[in-house]
């Protein structure tokens, strides 16, 4: 029962062939088998999820109305806040923290009647490609234990790929969700910006940050955007327009869809077996009817560079509210006032997240701000000049995910820079707003799973879901044997 | 690039941080590295470009201005660390 999918989750509730209990204590069983092993969950809500699942089964005994994804068990990154429920961001700065309010993600699938399975591991604070940072845990790939996921939402990813929950939400800031869906094997979809609320979700880059759907298919992907996306009042940055179904959207006709491939993603320091399979996915597309052709973002090399001088400026400002005074952990030795933020911040937080906000406060400081800060926004003008100019021509493009398979552990952790090259693919994507699939299009040698990123214009996520649909048919997908 | 330990010092202190001598080592070698990375972005020409803080368009947005129900106070408090008749408490600040 755990490998079913949210819609055949959803479908079989509806039609009382299942009921709402019965799939929860599923994937409760599934958690108990392979939790060991896998370590996706931060915290794990049993007893509460079956309560819930209980409420939904008893709503459709009465013949209530039910929400549209009544009874589907799922869990959420731990950035993002929920009611009197833990929400760590896998910090030791928050190891203790249960927010006063549901974010506005969570406060939507609770009216959808999904069923909260619990809270998933990420690197802290977001910041990393490996899940390698967080406080509490190393998820491993449920491909092959001895890989990373990929991160930040490494727990979201290897949760939905070893069927410990139908879905995940996670965030996404420079490849947070499409990195570890393409490492894990999973359907993962960064939305426009401003499409859905980051209401409720810990800040880490503001401009950047988006949450989206981790799934083990692209109607599953479809069905949650469904659900979470829409105009928020309580996110300045969301965006107020109406958005049609995207699950009716799934047509499967990609016939006379021009793709774009930009050459800049499939050189070098691409691997051989990601260049294969995507070039393999590309002439899948051409027997459907669609075209490709390669084409160029020169600007694609300063993408990631502009993108650490931004996301580590915002997020240093974001990140001093970690102080000892509000939530959270507080130092215990301290001299006064200024002395219990620092040695709180110095205590609380890990090396990654310390690395990040001394150079986003660098960035900003006085004399490096225009150099720096101003220089890298500038960049990413030009860079989202790029795109539009592509987009006059395509309808969508296509790269690869990532450059490489999942690596080991270990293998990037002694130099940021190595790491950081892990998001080389996806950043892109974040400073211009737009919208990306990444799905599974293939394995390596190892069994591995490859990653392809569909990217979309601005609010064109029905283009790419659909898109992403009609290659999943042509792909036989391997699940990880665990 | 070169950033000495001096400016770690100084940029950590702006930051709240407090660093040992091995962690401000590390962290220098790590920023020099870094931005010495971010230094690719001078390969561009930006005279004149506008620089973007948003990747859509945006305004301010206003809301009409009236009372609404707010978070309970107690709530907001109980994660606190430290918190005293309604509200946190903090190392003295003034004599």
């Amino acid at each position: 029962m755990h490998t079913f999918k949210a819609h055949e989750i959803r479908d079989k509730i509806k039609s009382k062939e299942l009921s709402s209990q019965e799939i929860t204590k599923a994937f409760l069983d599934r958690i108990d088998a392979v939790e060991d092993k896998v370590e996706s969950y931060v915290t794990v809500l049993a007893d509460e999820a079956m309560k819930a699942a209980k409420a939904v089964d008893e709503k459709i005994a009465a013949g209530e109305e039910v929400g549209a994804l009544a009874g589907v068990p799922m869990a959420l990154k731990d950035n993002l806040c929920t009611k009197d429920v833990l929400t760590t961001c896998s910090s030791k700065m928050l190891y203790n923290f249960r927010p006063p309010y549901d974010a506005t993600v969570a406060q939507k699938l609770k009216k959808a009647d999904t069923v909260l399975l619990g809270k998933v591991n990420m690197d802290e604070f977001a910041m990393g490609s490996s899940t390698e940072n967080s406080y509490f845990k190393k998820t491993k790939n449920p491909y092959d234990i001895s890989k990373v996921p990929g991160g930040s939402s490494g727990g979201s990813a290897a949760c939905v790929s070893a069927d410990e929950a139908a879905f995940t939400l996670g965030s996404d800031t420079g490849g947070s969700i499409r990195q570890p869906a393409a490492l894990c094997g999973c359907v993962g979809m960064k939305p426009t910006y401003g499409t859905v609320s980051r209401f409720g979700l810990v800040a880490f880059a503001s401009s950047l940050d988006q949450i989206g759907p981790l799934t083990k298919d692209v109607r599953d992907c479809a069905l949650v955007y469904d659900q979470i996306v829409g105009y928020d009042p309580m996110d300045s940055t969301s965006v107020n327009r109406e958005y049609a179904s995207f699950e009716d959207a799934l047509t499967g006709d990609v016939a006379g869809l021009k793709i774009g491939v930009p050459a800049e993603y499939m050189g070098e320091g691409i691997s051989a077996p990601v260049q294969k399979a995507v070039m393999a996915a590309l002439e899948s597309f051409k027997g459907l009817g669609a075209d490709y052709s390669e084409m160029h973002l020169p600007l694609n090399e300063y993408a990631l560079p502009a993108y650490y001088m931004i996301s580590s400026a915002e997020a240093s400002s974001n990140l001093a509210r970690f102080d000892g005074v509000k939530y959270g952990f507080r130092a215990e030795k301290f001299d006064d006032l200024v002395d219990l933020y620092a040695q709180t911040r110095s205590e609380g937080f890990g090396a990654e997240v310390k690395r990040r906000i001394m150079i986003g406060t660098y960035a900003l400081s006085s004399g490096y701000y225009d150099a720096y800060y101003k220089k890298a926004q500038q960049v990413r003008t030009m860079i989202m000049q790029d795109f539009d100019k592509a987009f006059e021509t395509y309808d969508v493009l296509v790269t690869p995910a990532t450059p490489t398979t999942a690596f080991g552990f270990g293998e990037k952790t002694d130099d940021p820079l190595q790491m950081y090259m892990a998001d080389i693919c996806t950043v892109s994507v974040n400073i211009a707003g737009l919208p990306a699939v990444v799905l599974p299009c293939g394995y390596d040698e190892n069994g591995l799973p490859i990653g392809l990123q569909i990217i979309g214009k601005p609010f064109g996520e029905a283009a790419i879901l659909n898109a992403a649909y009609a290659l999943e048919k042509t792909i036989s997908k391997v699940k990880p044997a665990l | 690039m070169k950033i000495s330990k001096e400016e770690v010092l100084h940029v950590a202190n702006l930051a709240r941080l407090k660093l040992s001598d091995t962690e401000a080592e590390a962290l220098a070698k790590d920023m020099e590295s870094i931005i010495g990375f971010a230094n690719k972005l001078n390969e561009l020409d930006t005279d004149g470009v506008v620089p973007t803080a948003h990747a859509i368009p945006m305004s301010n947005a206003f809301r009409e201005d009236v009372v609404k129900p707010s978070y309970d106070r107690d709530a907001m408090i109980k994660n606190a660390p430290s918190a005293d008749e309604g509200g946190y408490t903090v190392p003295k600040v003034v004599e």
